[in-house]
């Protein structure tokens, strides 16, 4: 069933262990990639996904579990939230150079 | 400073064990997280945009050396390399695992530290003035009492569940550096005509989306009778205080719907009740509490004098840092040192492992192993000589910690905001950066003198924006960030709440119109004696509005 005014969606989440952004893949596996997204672009495939958001809850797999919208661009999918985009890209500041730089600075 | 006894360490260690026990049920699915949910949030782990968070409670923002290096270690096993000093003297992790926290958990109590009571709806981190025990306008230092607070409210049964969080702040001098009329309670430790201690009460402060400042109940309030006193404000509140509007629940809004002089006479009339019971704290307690916070054994350096001065000349850069970072200790031949966590473009309170364990060696050396956070998002070494100035200033140059801007334009408190927040609607932090690189040039910021920028990513108010000489609000508008201006807002003894200017402005004309308001400032200030808060006040906001809206008024 699907609906013209139905924009894509994507399926959300913190990984129960260690809080990370995730997103529900194609393939039913949970990503760190907004990239690898499955992308609902009807009213069916939203119910689905929901449907799998609430599972991997009682699974306990995740937490916070959200369907977010998305445009489809050709870089990827692109949150239409400020607050969603951040989620995917992380801070928008130099945060943590010895992290980011991949050096430990351990003495 | 304080130090666990018995008692403290089983405690601590058993609520570390607890919390394993219950994380590890968690993981493995025996509870879910709306069971859980309330748990990890008396641990202090909360769930951000990205990742978990851990805020660490740091007593009245008092902490010693092996206790920052902890900090550090932290940051650099569990974390990414860096912690974040709070508004609340805390320290917060942005990216801990959940099944690291008991962990984590574990390795503070190691050195008398944990993350309990800095969530939820009880009584938080007492706060205290960040120069306590060192400051040379105090009339005693004022932290036994707040550990004496953090004592008596630790689990304390009745008041584990209050309406909404409880904030108490401590100061003892005339000077309020702990912002007490933005607290619930706000204590200032002062002496009466005999030379007695005691506290002038004020209660019914805060922020958020209805900042009130706090009225005064108490001119002098006996040092004894502290613990009754409190207990009877905080029974009239639990008692009293709404539960049906989280908006509404805090102890400002029934200070405010009640009356001060209402609510006064029933806090009284409980007090009548407690005053000579079992609250009634002994002399030989007092004393006992205080024993922990001996001041250090300062010996005359008088030589720090006449190379004080010698090396103010020689090197400009060291004579700026000492007349902003530096402030008159107790002993006159010592110093209280800020460190600035604010670099030109640098993210407010934010400090890498590496920083973290510079201070702990640093204090150590220079400071009789003391360490400060201040809510402003600084670090503090209490007890610096001046002979040592001039070593400590080249040390913390190496790490990136001289700055010279300690109460100047680019000293910016921060909140999170939306790029770590769950509950932000904008960015802070990227705003006090582009602010900071654009006054960051020294004589720009001396010119401008005294000024405190403070930002928050939404009404919640963490970065203390209706405080602020200048105040920003991030707010989502049709899904852009925009930002509000208030003017004439003060966190001191002075207090008052900012008046917001008119419209906002985007995230690329916000700084822009802060030079506005700044160049304003310039423009109509009687001489560079006169503050940017004393000019506000002065002038009042028209020239400054007429200055940020002059296009739409030619337009109109």
């Amino acid at each position: 069933m699907k609906t013209a005014a139905t924009k894509t969606k994507v399926l959300t989440a913190n990984r129960l262990t260690d809080g990370i952004a995730v997103w529900l893949g194609a393939n039913g596996e949970w990503t760190t990639s907004l990239k690898e997204a499955f992308l609902a672009r009807h009213d069916d495939a939203v119910a689905a996904i929901e449907s799998a958001g609430q599972q991997a809850l009682d699974d306990n797999r995740v937490v916070d579990v959200n369907v977010i919208e998305v445009e489809e661009t050709e870089a990827g999918p692109r949150p239409f939230r400020l607050r969603e985009r951040i989620r995917s890209d992380g801070p928008t500041i130099d945060y943590a150079p010895a992290f980011t730089a991949g050096v430990s600075h351990a003495a | 400073m304080y130090r666990y006894d018995e008692f403290d360490h089983a405690f601590v260690a058993a609520r570390v064990n607890q919390f394993r026990d219950q994380v590890e049920r968690r993981l493995s699915g025996e509870i879910s997280e709306d069971a859980f949910k309330p748990l990890r949030l008396m641990n202090g782990v909360y769930l951000q945009l990205h990742a978990y968070m851990l805020r660490v409670a740091v007593p009245y923002g008092t902490l010693n050396s092996r206790q920052m290096r902890k900090l550090a270690h932290i940051a650099r096993t569990y974390d990414r390399g860096y912690g974040h000093f709070t508004t609340r003297q805390n320290i917060q992790y942005n990216w801990p695992k959940l099944s690291d926290m008991p962990e984590i958990l574990e390795e503070l109590a190691e050195v008398e530290m944990h993350a309990i009571q800095t969530s939820g709806n009880c009584i938080r981190n007492v706060t205290a003035d960040h120069f306590a025990g060192a400051a040379a306008d105090e009339v005693a230092d004022p932290r036994p009492y707040a550990e004496i607070l953090r004592q008596w409210s630790s689990v304390h049964p009745e008041f584990s569940f209050l309406p909404r969080k409880f904030k108490i702040a401590v100061t003892a001098a005339e000077r309020d550096r702990a912002a007490i009329q933005t607290h619930d309670i706000g204590l200032q430790l002062k002496k009466n005509d005999k030379g007695e201690l005691g506290f002038a009460v004020w209660i019914g402060g805060g922020q958020g989306r209805t900042p009130i400042l706090a009225k005064k109940v108490r001119d002098f309030l006996p040092e004894a009778d502290l613990l009754s006193y409190v207990t009877a404000i905080m029974r009239v509140y639990n008692l009293h205080g709404r539960r049906d509007n989280k908006y509404k629940a805090r102890i400002k809004i029934l200070v405010h719907e009640t009356g001060v002089e209402k609510l006064t006479t029933e806090i009284e009339a409980e007090w009548a009740h407690l005053k000579d019971g079992e609250l009634k704290l002994p002399e030989a307690d007092i004393a006992a509490i205080n024993a922990y916070f001996e001041p250090p054994k300062l010996g005359d350096r008088a030589e720090g004098w006449g190379e004080l001065a010698a090396w103010k000349r020689s090197d400009p850069g060291f004579a700026d840092w000492v007349g902003r970072n530096v402030a008159p200790h107790q002993h006159p031949d010592y110093g209280m040192v800020t460190i600035s966590l604010k670099p030109i473009g640098g993210i407010p309170g934010d400090a890498t492992a590496e920083q973290m364990d510079a201070v702990a060696r640093l204090a150590e050396d220079y400071s009789h192993d003391e360490i400060r956070v201040t809510h402003e998002q600084n670090l503090v070494l209490p007890h610096v000589a001046l002979a040592d100035l001039e070593p400590l200033y080249r040390a913390l140059l190496v790490e990136g910690l001289a700055t010279a801007n300690a109460g100047l334009i680019t000293d910016i408190i921060a909140c999170p905001g939306l790029d770590y927040c769950a509950l932000a609607n904008a960015r802070s932090i990227p705003v006090a950066q582009e602010i900071s690189n654009r006054f960051g040039d020294p004589a720009r910021q001396a010119e401008i003198g005294d000024l405190k920028i403070k930002i928050s990513g939404c009404i919640n108010a963490c970065g203390h924006h209706h405080v602020g000489h200048i105040g920003i609000l991030g707010v989502e508008k049709k899904g852009a960030e925009l930002y509000q201006i208030s003017l004439g807002g003060s966190a001191d003894e002075n207090a008052s709440i900012g008046q917001i200017t008119g419209r906002g402005f985007g995230p690329d004309q916000i700084t822009d119109a802060i030079e506005t308001i700044v160049d304003t400032y310039l423009t109509e200030r009687i001489s560079s004696e006169e503050t940017f808060i004393a000019c506000y006040r002065r002038i009042g906001a028209e020239p400054f509005k007429a200055a940020l809206y002059a296009s739409e008024a030619e337009a109109a």
